[in-house]
């Protein structure tokens, strides 16, 4: 593991911001750390970085203790947390500069990450001048500069248009898949993350309703039994006194969990015997987002 | 220690194209400057002056704007913008969680302002000296070059920069803690107006004010003799009570902003 977290908690006042949290991100993986907004995911970065001061529990990184370890671990550690914290009035290219001095890396880094981000066009413009996307690129390539082991990234895609969206999922996969490098990644879209994420987890209200890969989140997803047919109403009332569990009805359809095909046929025979006219029936895989916005809901 | 040098030279870095690192040199500038025109367009009246009123009168005439208002608000600007440039580019929390140790990017930020401001008094005494044998030079009547106070005007600025410490670590640690402009300024103003009007009103414990320590320096320097030629003007003591005072007032806010800093949640 990576990272790795034990009853991490964190107040604000009397509000518990993060309860209890173990975070298991494996090395190598994508880790798509997912909630909507409030959740605690940028306060859960920050104890991550040393930030903020944990209240209880245990944050460990490649396999040491935080607080006793932070500059070994933050060495080897590239983030970018919420909007990317750069200097406006200095130019692209002078912020990296800055940060090589500072971590006294090659100067040849600078121009690498400005072509890796695609700024050395505007790498002599001053940063107050670019685009929210520019911005957000010049953020992750400050956060790449050291070639770091673990990449944590705050909502990293905001502001970019879906090409630059497509870009940094392409470079994560990259880093990943052929670097070895793991990416924690947070976002309130899991639509987002999903075509990436090798791994999930899900919290809100500052606690972890699911974590897994994504398979098994998948294997979460309970595949539903559409029919549509004329009268919605009374047929899953039928239904019901059949005791088939319905778990939609619509004006136009009726859903239920979906079984096997036997019991597809059994329920298409018991309708039509009772004088309904189906106009279609058929098994449909819920969207990940829909399982997203139905975990953090129940909560 | 290399954390912290590395930090310092990204301090200059950052702010080399800043108002608040030009300020260190164009105000030395421009109020000698100022003063020597004052000084040539009246030069005709003070041809009888001998060498030494004319130092005095020069010297005493830059350290009159220095000590009352000018150090203590360069003081509250500089604090201030050294901090600010992180609050408003929201660069704190990358900042502290680059793999340098926290207490080298606070300590380095402070050195830094502190150096603004040596820079600043060194220009001072560097542009004094400078301006006024240019005096001498153009107008022969002006004869600063009769008499020598080089060193003692090092000695003056020395005393100005140790009586500036104590608020320079207070306006730091505002500046640090407060993003908006107003507090630390207002804090700042505030607290040179009354530090000005205790130190000049004579208030036994004034001394123990940071803010009217610049006033203190000056005023324990020069003694209320305004009569010309009064034999020595100057009178040279640099550790007074007010600057041990503000030396200790330097350190221990120092080390406290430090605490409460960790304490803090960066934002």
């Amino acid at each position: 593991m990576v990272i790795n977290t034990e009853g991490l908690t964190f107040n604000f006042g009397d509000q518990k911001v993060v309860n209890s949290l173990s975070l298991q991100v494996p090395q190598g993986s994508i880790y798509g750390f997912l909630g909507p907004n409030g959740a605690g995911k940028t306060t859960t970065i920050k104890l991550l970085l040393n930030l903020l001061k944990t209240d209880e529990g245990s944050i460990s990184v490649f396999g040491k203790d935080l607080n006793r370890n932070r500059i070994e671990i933050l060495s080897k550690i590239g983030s970018l947390i919420e909007q990317p914290a750069i200097y406006l009035h200095l130019t692209g290219r002078e912020n990296l500069v800055n940060r090589v001095g500072l971590l006294q890396l090659p100067a040849s880094r600078v121009d690498e990450m400005l072509e890796l981000v695609q700024l050395k066009q505007a790498a002599n413009k001053k940063a107050g001048q670019y685009s929210l996307g520019m911005k957000q690129r010049l953020g992750i390539a400050l956060a790449l500069l050291s070639d770091p082991e673990l990449l944590i990234l705050d909502e990293p895609t905001n502001g970019l248009d879906p090409n630059g969206i497509i870009e940094i999922r392409e470079l994560l996969i990259n880093l990943t898949r052929k670097h070895g490098k793991t990416v924690f990644i947070s976002s309130h879209l899991l639509s987002e993350i999903e075509r990436m994420a090798t791994h999930v987890g899900i919290i809100n209200n500052g606690s972890m309703l699911f974590q897994g890969s994504i398979n098994e989140l998948e294997a979460l997803n309970q595949a539903l039994l559409l029919i549509e047919i004329d009268n919605t109403v009374d047929a899953a009332n039928l239904l019901k006194r059949h005791h088939y569990e319905v778990a939609q009805v619509t004006e136009t359809l009726v859903g239920l969990p979906y079984v096997s095909k036997q019991e597809s046929g059994d329920i298409n025979t018991l309708l039509i015997n009772n004088g309904y006219t189906v106009y279609s029936i058929g098994k449909q895989q819920q969207d990940l987002e829909t399982l997203f916005l139905s975990i953090t809901q129940k909560a | 220690m290399k954390a912290f040098l590395l930090s310092l030279r990204s301090e200059f870095y950052k702010t080399r194209k800043t108002l608040a690192f030009w300020c260190a040199i164009l105000l030395p500038l421009l109020i000698c400057l100022l003063m020597t025109i004052g000084f040539l367009t009246n030069a005709n009246n003070m041809t009888s002056w001998s060498g030494e009123l004319l130092w005095i009168r020069y010297v005493g005439g830059v350290l009159n704007i220095m000590g009352v208002l000018l150090l203590p608000m360069f003081v509250v600007f500089t604090a201030y913008s050294v901090n600010n440039i992180e609050h408003k580019a929201d660069t704190w929390k990358m900042l502290f969680s680059l793999p340098l140790p926290k207490f080298a990017v606070y300590a380095a930020k402070y050195v830094y302002a502190l150096l603004l401001i040596l820079v600043s008094l060194i220009l001072f005494v560097v542009f004094t000296i400078g301006f006024a044998n240019l005096l001498s030079a153009i107008k022969p009547g002006l004869r600063f070059n009769e008499y020598h106070m080089e060193f003692t005007l090092v000695q003056v600025y020395f005393k100005l920069l140790l009586s500036a410490l104590g608020m320079l670590s207070l306006q730091f640690l505002f500046s640090l803690l407060w993003k908006d402009f107003l507090k630390p300024m207002g804090i700042g103003f505030v607290g040179t107006i009354s530090g000005v009007i205790m130190a000049s009103v004579g208030w036994k414990h004034a001394y123990l004010f940071p803010y009217s320590h610049p006033m203190l320096a000056l005023t324990t320097m020069m003694p209320r003799t305004k009569s010309a030629g009064a034999g020595k003007q100057l009178v040279i003591n640099i550790l007074t009570d007010d600057v041990y005072v503000s030396l200790a007032v330097a350190v221990v806010v120092f080390f406290a902003g430090y605490f409460i800093l960790l304490k803090r949640s960066i934002k």
